[in-house]
């Protein structure tokens, strides 16, 4: 089974003959991938924040110029799977400093906020750091969900729910300190009956849930791999 | 934005946590998700109790609708198999819950398998006695997996999700699943062929090999519906002659697998009769006049 027409796959348009249309889906690819691929630079092969951030330049920059990606079958692994694959890979045969001069090529890898995740290393145990396969897992879903709330904010106010997003940035996404509001506190503070607390919930939640999915499609190659994906992540079989 | 790990783990799972502060259920923690819903742990405060609370994971009208199909499905049916169900309800989103009881105990998928033949046909005739049982009353299981049978402290069988009570919706699981309900057209030997390969997955590790045994699981797994057996009944029927030493329906045998198998079943008195002979013979020898 395949993907209907009109959903959209970016792992497809890697091999898309449009140069407009190829480098438009390695930037959402780059969008998806940069902080899982950072990471296990920094962990798995234990580089020095610069060189890991070349290092994550020069992967993307070079699978962009070399086709890398395009290899990809998904008769034979997950595609978060296969770019894990190709970084050994790239890793493995890098020459660094050769590398490191003839970095860019035709594409342009947008601003990266490097520190942002090397805060995050810093506030890890070690033996969590020893992990580096989970923390390119987890942070591929901290980078799909991340940009998921971001899509959800923009589409509430879009359509006048600005407030469903306010309660489900209080009730899901807030830390205070592990002890969650109950419905009927977040009633109080919004001014609102219990009732409309969980349907505002209920329309946030099923519109985030609608938004990785919709994501997750389209940085998926097959419609099996985008069940099973949707499956470990959510719980869910996706309609 | 940067999720932590915890908003990322309620993102996960916890969000379709529903709310029931309106209820006399509070819930408690998660106890397992499928297709058609998540399964809580919840307090019932009135009765003091521990339960299992299932609510629809997807809030569509006919989700909720099959849930309470599921409701109405279980509370017809009262047998030691079958997990009941206590209450039902509706929550404000809109989604409907079902309140059963909470079933302690092992998923067949992760309990210890068998060391005797004997030991996992008989685990096996418990799950088809419940399965036979609904069928009697008119329900179909429709998704039959190790992951949705229970088994107790004492070896006894609780079956769960029972919810597709029609032959028209597909359901099922990859690898239980029978062919025709790719098509949305089964009846009760969809229930058979899940049942087969779940006998599979009960014996196929024993040793030795039993072919009555591959027989039967061919046979209740077959392909085309009429080729498999009939009812459940008679699925536990030949299941139960294979414990018993006899010959299956689903396995014609040879002259040498009957005369073994009559070996095997009468090896006492045959043993007897052997040594009598053997006995007689060597007297026969010896007391002969020279």
């Amino acid at each position: 089974m395949h993907f209907p027409a009109t959903r959209h796959s970016v792992v497809r348009d890697l091999g898309s003959v449009d140069p407009a249309v190829r480098t438009a889906a390695y930037d959402g690819l780059v969008r998806s991938y940069w902080r899982p691929v950072y990471l296990y630079i920094r962990l798995r092969w234990r580089r020095g924040e610069q060189d890991a951030q070349d290092l994550t330049q020069e992967f993307f920059a070079r699978a962009f110029e070399r086709e890398y990606l395009e290899r990809y079958d998904p008769a034979k692994a997950r595609f978060r799977t296969f770019v894990r694959t190709c970084l050994d890979r790239f890793l493995a045969n890098h020459d660094q400093a050769a590398a490191r001069l003839k970095r860019g090529g035709d594409f342009v890898i947008t601003a990266l906020d490097f520190g942002q995740a090397d805060a995050e290393i810093a506030t890890r145990a070690p033996d969590e750091q020893a992990d580096p396969e989970r923390w390119f897992h987890r942070e591929w879903i901290r980078g799909l969900f991340g940009e998921a709330v971001e899509t959800l904010r923009i589409r509430a106010a879009a359509a006048g729910h600005a407030r469903a997003f306010a309660l489900f940035h209080r009730y899901d996404i807030d830390e205070d300190g592990g002890e969650r509001p109950t419905y009927a506190a977040l009633a109080r503070e919004y001014g609102m009956p219990v009732t409309g607390v969980t349907n505002e919930l209920a329309w946030a939640r099923r519109a985030f849930r609608e938004i990785v999915l919709e994501r997750l499609r389209r940085i998926c190659a097959t419609d099996g791999e985008f069940r099973a994906e949707a499956r470990d992540l959510l719980g869910v079989d996706p309609p | 934005m940067t999720l932590s790990d915890e908003a990322i783990a309620r993102l996960r799972r916890l969000d379709d946590r529903p709310d029931f502060s309106g209820t006399r259920y509070e819930l408690l923690d998660e106890i397992g998700r499928g297709g058609m819903g998540i399964v809580f742990r919840a307090r019932d405060r009135e009765l003091d109790r521990d339960v299992a609370v299932k609510v629809t994971a997807w809030h569509t009208a006919s989700d909720a609708e099959r849930l309470r199909r599921e409701a109405r499905t279980l509370a017809s049916l009262e047998h030691a198999g079958i997990v009941p169900v206590h209450d039902v309800g509706r929550l404000p989103d809109g989604r409907v819950f079902l309140v059963m009881s909470l079933v302690r105990g092992t998923r067949l998928d992760a309990h210890a398998p068998a060391r005797e033949r004997a030991d996992a046909l008989r685990l096996f005739d418990r799950i088809c006695d419940s399965v036979a049982f609904a069928h009697e009353c008119g329900v179909i299981h429709g998704d039959l997996t190790p992951a949705n049978i229970m088994v107790g402290r004492f070896g006894e069988v609780r079956i769960l999700d029972w919810g597709l009570a029609g032959g028209s919706e597909a359901g099922g699981t990859d690898g239980y699943r029978a062919p025709e309900q790719t098509a949305r057209q089964f009846d009760t030997r969809a229930d058979v062929y899940a049942l087969g390969v779940i006998l599979g997955d009960l014996t196929g590790h024993l040793s030795p090999a039993s072919r009555p045994l591959r027989s039967i699981a061919a046979r209740a797994t077959a392909a085309d519906p009429d080729s498999r057996y009939p009812s459940v009944a008679e699925l536990a029927a030949d299941v139960r002659r294979c414990a018993d030493g006899q010959a299956v329906l689903a396995h014609p045998e040879t002259g040498l697998e009957r005369t073994a198998r009559l070996a095997r079943t009468y090896r006492a008195p045959l043993v007897l009769v052997l040594t009598y002979l053997a006995v007689r013979i060597l007297l026969l020898v010896f007391q002969r006049p020279s």
